[in-house]
C-alpha cells in the first residue's frame, strides 16, 4: 500500500518536462524581444535577455498605434467579458430554476448550438456585419460575442448545484419578483463562477485573430492582435520587433493571470464535468 | 427568511403560479432570448446563407448570378481544394493525437494526492492557453527557423540538419501541429483530471490490493472512467481543429494566404478566406465553406461513433 501511495521521480520529471514546454516559448519571446536582430541571430544564441527592451517596445509604439491596439483590446475583451457573466448567468438562471414550456426543448438546442460549426460561415457573417454598416467598428466585434452556449451551460450547473429551490421558493413567498430573485439572490451566489466565465471569455475574445482580421480595416481600429500582424508585415525581416509586439500583447494577459489564474484552474476544473 | 420552515414544493409552487402576471411568465424566455437572437443572426443564418450563396457567382460589389452548383463542380475539380483538404487533416492529425494522449498521461500523473507543487503544475499549463495564436506563431517559427532556429543549432551540436521545416509539406505540417498541440495539451488536461478526481480513490486503492500495477489502473480504471470527457474533447477538437487558420497564416515568410509559395500549409479555412477576401469571390469562397461544413460532420460524427466505443471493461 505504502509504495503504491507515493509519487515517483519520473512523476517530477514528466511534470517539470511539460512545465518547461509551457512556458519557455514566453520566456524566449522575451529574451528575443529583448536583442538586436544581430544578437537575434547569432549562434550559438544567446538565452539570457539583452538590454534591448526598451528601444524595440518604443519602435513598436511608433510602428502601428499600439496603445489604441491595447485600449481596443480591452474594450472589446471587457465588454464580452461582462457580457458573458451577466447574459450567461441570466439565461442558466431561467434554464436551472424557472419552470416554463418548451425548456428542456430549448436547453438541448442550447448544447446542440455547440456543435456547430460556424466559422466557415464567415463570408455570410461579413455581408451581415456589412448590411448593419459595422464593417471597421468595435461592435462588430463585441455584439456577436456577448453570449455563448458554452457559458449558459456552464451557469447552468453552477446554478442548479448552488442554489435550493426552498430559496427561492422562500423569496417568492416574501413577494420578490423573477428579477430580483437573479439579481439578489442567485447571482451573488454563483458570482465566483460567473466571474471565471467572463474571465474565459475576456482571454478568448483577447486573442480572437480571424474575425477582427476580416471586419477591422483601419489601423486605429486594430486589435492587438491585429497590430502584431501589421508589424510582423511591414517589418518582416527584424524579428525582434515582432516579438516585442508579441509579448507586449501577451503581458496584459500574463499579468492578469498572475492574480487569477489559479481562480482560472479552479473554474475550468469545476465546471464542465460534473454533471 | 422563512426557508427552513416552508413546506416542500407543492404549496408555494401553487401560490406562487396564480399571483404570476404576464410580465413574470415571460420572464424565462427574456432571459434565454439574447443567446438565441445572438446565435440567430451571427450564427444559424450565416452558415444556412452559405449554402445559398455557394450557388451563385457572388462579387460583393458586383452581380450575383445564380449558377446552380457550378461552383461545386470547380471545387472537386480543384487541385488546390484537395490540397487544402489533405493539409486540413493531416495538420489535425498530427496535433490531436498527440494533444489527448500526453493530457491522459499528465492528467493521470497530477492526479495524486500527494503531489507537491500541485497548484504550480496546474497553473503553468494553462499558460500556453492564455497566450495568444498570433504571439504563439511568430515564437514557434523562430524556434523552427532554418538559419537561426534554436531547434536547427540544438540539432546542429549532434550533426542533424538545418532542416528547412517551413520548405517541406510535412514539417510545416508538424510546425503547425506543435502550436495547436501546445495551446491545447493543458486545458485538456485540467478537463481529464477534473474528471479522475470524480473517481473514488478506493478503487485504485482496490485495485492495488488485487495487484494490477500503474499501467492496469490507467487503462482499466482511469481510462474508462474518463469516456464523456474523452468523447468531448474529440468532438471538440475536431471541429475546432478543421478550422485552422491563424496559424498557417502567419507562419509563412512568404506568400501567407497560401501558407509558403506551393500551398504546402494552406488549410481549408485559409483557403477559404483566399478565394472570398483576397479574390472577393464569395460565391466560390462559400462553396468551400460548405465543403468544410461536409468534413467537419463526416470527421466528428466518425469520432464520435469510435469514442464511444470505449466501455469499462467491468460494469
Amino acid at each position: 500500500m505504502k509504495k503504491a501511495d507515493r509519487v515517483r521521480w519520473w512523476t517530477y520529471l514528466l511534470l517539470g518536462a511539460a512545465a518547461l514546454a509551457c512556458l519557455f516559448p514566453l520566456y524566449w519571446m522575451f529574451v528575443v524581444a529583448t536583442t538586436d536582430t544581430a544578437t537575434a541571430h547569432k549562434l550559438p544564441p544567446e538565452i539570457v535577455p539583452g538590454g534591448n527592451f526598451f528601444h524595440l517596445a518604443g519602435l513598436v509604439f511608433s510602428t502601428v498605434p499600439f496603445v489604441r491596439s491595447i485600449v481596443n483590446s480591452l474594450v472589446v475583451a471587457g465588454s464580452i467579458g461582462v457580457g458573458h457573466a451577466v447574459l450567461c448567468s441570466l439565461a442558466g438562471f431561467a434554464f436551472a430554476k424557472l419552470r416554463f414550456p418548451g425548456r428542456n426543448a430549448l436547453f438541448l438546442v442550447v448544447v446542440l448550438t455547440m456543435t456547430v460549426p460556424t466559422q466557415l460561415a464567415v463570408i455570410p457573417q461579413y455581408m451581415i456585419i456589412s448590411s448593419l454598416g459595422w464593417v471597421d467598428t468595435l461592435q462588430a466585434l463585441i455584439v456577436p460575442g456577448l453570449a455563448s452556449a458554452f457559458g449558459i451551460f456552464w451557469m447552468r450547473q453552477h446554478l442548479a448545484t448552488t442554489i435550493s429551490d426552498e430559496i427561492l421558493q422562500a423569496a417568492r413567498i416574501d413577494g420578490a419578483g423573477t428579477w430580483q430573485i437573479f439579481w439578489r439572490i442567485a447571482f451573488p451566489l454563483v458570482r465566483p463562477a460567473a466571474f471565471v466565465l467572463g474571465l474565459l471569455g475576456f482571454v478568448s475574445a483577447w486573442n480572437d485573430f480571424l474575425w477582427p482580421f476580416i471586419v477591422l480595416k483601419s489601423p486605429e481600429m486594430y486589435t492587438a492582435q491585429i497590430a502584431i500582424k501589421a508589424l510582423q508585415n511591414s517589418y518582416s525581416i527584424d524579428l525582434g520587433l515582432a516579438m516585442s509586439g508579441s509579448f507586449l500583447a501577451t503581458l496584459p494577459l500574463l499579468v492578469l493571470f498572475v492574480f487569477v489564474g489559479r481562480r482560472m484552474v479552479a473554474g475550468i476544473m469545476d465546471g464542465a464535468f460534473k454533471g | 427568511m422563512t426557508a427552513t420552515l416552508s413546506p416542500p414544493r407543492a404549496l408555494p409552487e401553487a401560490t406562487g403560479r396564480v399571483r404570476q402576471s404576464l410580465a413574470e411568465r415571460l420572464a424565462p424566455y427574456a432571459y434565454i432570448a439574447p443567446f438565441f437572437l445572438l446565435f440567430a443572426v451571427f450564427g444559424l443564418i450565416p452558415l444556412l446563407f452559405t449554402f445559398y450563396v455557394a450557388l451563385f457567382d457572388w462579387n460583393p460589389i458586383g452581380e450575383h448570378v445564380f449558377i446552380g452548383l457550378d461552383n461545386f463542380t470547380r471545387l472537386v475539380g480543384d487541385t488546390r481544394f484537395w490540397n487544402a483538404v489533405w493539409n486540413t487533416i493531416s495538420i489535425w492529425l498530427l496535433s490531436t493525437v498527440p494533444q489527448l494522449l500526453v493530457a491522459l498521461v499528465l492528467a493521470h500523473l497530477l492526479n495524486h494526492a500527494r503531489l507537491r507543487l500541485a497548484v504550480f503544475w496546474r497553473m503553468s499549463m494553462l499558460v500556453p492557453y492564455i497566450t495568444s495564436v498570433a504571439a504563439t506563431t511568430i515564437v514557434f517559427a523562430q524556434m523552427f527557423d532554418r538559419d537561426y532556429g534554436l531547434l536547427n543549432w540544438l540539432l546542429g551540436l549532434v550533426g542533424v540538419g538545418p532542416i528547412d521545416f517551413m520548405q517541406a509539406g510535412w514539417g510545416s505540417h508538424v510546425v503547425i501541429a506543435v502550436m495547436v498541440a501546445w495551446r491545447w495539451f493543458g486545458y485538456t488536461t485540467l478537463l481529464y483530471l477534473a474528471s479522475l478526481q470524480a473517481v473514488p480513490k478506493t478503487i485504485y486503492e482496490a485495485a492495488a490490493v488485487d495487484g494490477a500495477g500503474a499501467w492496469k489502473q490507467f487503462r482499466h480504471i482511469s481510462i474508462p472512467s474518463l469516456r464523456p470527457v474523452i468523447v468531448f474533447t474529440v468532438v471538440t477538437s475536431t471541429i475546432g481543429g478543421l478550422q485552422i487558420f491563424t496559424e498557417p497564416l502567419l507562419v509563412a515568410r512568404t506568400s501567407p494566404l497560401t501558407c509558403g509559395p506551393v500551398r504546402q500549409c494552406q488549410t481549408l479555412t485559409l483557403f477559404l478566406y483566399e478565394q472570398g477576401f483576397g479574390q472577393f469571390e464569395f460565391g466560390y469562397g462559400s462553396a468551400i465553406g460548405v465543403a468544410l461544413f461536409v468534413l467537419i460532420i463526416a470527421v466528428a460524427s466518425l469520432n464520435y461513433v469510435l469514442s464511444t466505443r470505449i466501455r469499462p471493461e467491468r460494469s
